[in-house]
């Protein structure tokens, strides 16, 4: 065990990928709790998939796709927020539309952009080991812009997660709020899509909150714990990638959904009265 | 301050053509009123809520509030909404809930609690008898504790007005009745408008009462006119009839005459 964790770090590659995991576990941790707490997974999912359309024109293009994804999932961040905001009940059916059409554009855009698409397959399924320098420095830029977010409008965002009714009586921006939520949810899952890819980006999302939300009853101790979570699932995934030499997101995925489930029966078993 | 009009509704429609759901609602509140309004669930109580805080926009009509329009004057009113068994796994404690009543617009002034906002939170918590639960997890809590907590939140706000909406709902008889005691008394500085379709629970402690139902009926009165009941047909009469601490029915009034 030891040796491979020595291993790791003599690489600069297992280095980069360590780093860009730290990086998407603090940006997971924080918006995946607002995301789990304002129940608003599908949406998130819509965003994750609609991205895929912005690759694909990237490419068509010639551009840098991380740029194409990055447009591509605020537009839809935006376009999907509008759609909730005004009809709330409905709003599932629109936004698996949109979640269609972007992958769609994706893949026709892709598919008419002739040459060698290799690392197509890495934006849906994670490259966490082709993490580059230049990588690294956007998503330390994205994950700046999130915690200045999350930090500065906390009270406020804590408020239109629980009682968003209560929120426009006391006329806190309500729409504006939870489209720049949105929007950094978008952010977050470019960031998150180079470790486990765009298809899996809701579950490095939803697991960590879910698995601190057994444990914890405050929306900052939940952002906290899901930070550590997120890090200690992308560290234990990653080592054993490496040692089994299996693809890493997915890796990291299944450590945390294991987690997660061993977390919710060991909660089960210490609520349950003895006999 | 007695006199001054908190809130005001003229000639408010609501709904839709084929669903209208208020018509020709004329309504006001005094400053220093305890109005309690009864009416049947479908009776368009929610909705004449939703008019009030400026939720949803009447067809027709005219809404102030504190003189002016919804918008502009709900930040005067504290808003404090059914309980919701569905929110139940929020994890939140008491006291973040409670600062809720000290959002401002402004989304660069929420950025911390100030030390009046601590204060005002505070006293809102002693006032209604929970500052030793601020620290709870709300999800701890029982259904007559979490109403406290929902009114301490609109009490932060310092309203003119409290809005309460089936304030009684999931809560048990006893701390519903140690509830209205505290109403009273905060009747002596803020005026209160309580909805609800339970008659038996609010008629004993408000002030005045009127009846919603597609129309709403209200004369100032403390007493439950046939008029209400004509127009309002669907008013909860079979409540009216048994064991009431005291009676708000005029006379005898039939029961099953209405349709």
């Amino acid at each position: 065990m030891i040796d491979i964790i020595q291993n790791i770090f003599a690489y600069d590659f297992m280095r980069n990928a360590l780093f860009a995991s730290l990086l998407v576990g603090v940006v997971c941790g924080l918006i995946g709790t607002l995301v789990v707490l304002n129940r608003i997974v599908f949406l998130g999912g819509g965003i994750a998939h609609a991205a895929y359309g912005g690759i694909g024109l990237a490419y068509y293009f010639g551009q840098d796709p991380m740029l194409g994804a990055i447009l591509f999932s605020i537009l839809s961040a935006l376009g999907m927020g509008a759609v909730h905001l005004r009809t709330k009940a409905r709003s599932d059916t629109l936004i698996g539309v949109m979640w269609s059409i972007g992958m769609a554009i994706g893949i026709i855009f892709v598919s008419l952009t002739p040459g060698f698409k290799a690392d197509l397959m890495s934006y849906l399924f994670g490259s966490l080991l082709a993490v580059s320098g230049g990588d690294l420095q956007l998503m330390t830029l994205v994950a700046l812009m999130v915690i200045v977010f999350v930090v500065l409008f906390y009270r406020s965002l804590q408020a239109i997660s629980f009682d968003e009714t209560f929120s426009t009586v006391r006329n806190l921006p309500v729409s504006v709020l939870y489209l720049m939520m949105l929007v950094m949810i978008g952010l977050t899952v470019v960031m998150a899509m180079r470790v486990v890819g765009l298809i899996m980006v809701i579950a490095m999302l939803t697991i960590p909150p879910a698995t601190a939300n057994l444990f914890l009853k405050d929306m900052k101790g939940m952002m906290v714990l899901s930070i550590g979570l997120s890090w200690l699932f992308s560290g234990v995934g990653l080592v054993l990638s490496f040692a089994l030499n299996l693809q890493a997101g997915s890796v990291i995925i299944l450590v945390a959904a294991l987690s997660y489930l061993a977390a919710a029966a060991i909660k089960k078993m210490a609520i349950r009265p003895k006999a | 301050m007695t006199g001054q009009a908190v809130i005001e509704l003229e000639d408010v429609w609501a709904g839709y053509e084929s669903d209208r759901v208020l018509e020709a609602v004329n309504f006001r509140m005094n400053a220093g009123d305890y109005v309690g309004l009864i009416g049947p669930n479908g009776g368009g109580k929610t909705t004449l809520i939703k008019v009030i805080l400026g939720l949803i926009k009447p067809e027709r009509g005219v809404v102030r509030v504190m003189g002016v329009s919804s918008e502009k004057g709900r930040h005067y009113i504290g808003y404090v909404p059914q309980l919701q068994q569905g929110d139940k796994a929020f994890p939140i404690k008491v006291w973040d809930v409670v600062s809720m009543g000290r959002l401002k617009p402004h989304l660069l002034k929420n950025l911390y609690l100030k030390d009046d906002d601590k204060k005002i939170i505070e006293r809102s918590l002693r006032q209604m008898d929970i500052l030793d639960l601020a620290k709870r997890s709300i999800n701890e809590l029982s259904g007559g504790q979490r109403q406290r907590v929902t009114i301490a939140r609109a009490l932060a706000a310092e309203p003119k007005i409290l809005l309460l909406d089936e304030p009684t709902s999931s809560v048990d008889s006893r701390s519903s009745s140690q509830m209205y005691d505290l109403l009273a008394e905060l009747n002596q500085s803020i005026s209160i408008l309580l909805i609800s379709h339970d008659l038996t629970a609010i008629s004993t402690y408000v002030k005045t009462i009127g009846c919603v139902n597609r129309r709403l009926v209200y004369g100032g009165q403390k007493e439950i006119t046939s008029e209400m009941l004509s127009t309002a047909y669907e008013c909860p009469v079979d409540l009216v009839a048994h064991g009431l601490p005291h009676r708000v029915l005029p006379s005898h009034q039939e029961e099953d005459d209405h349709d």
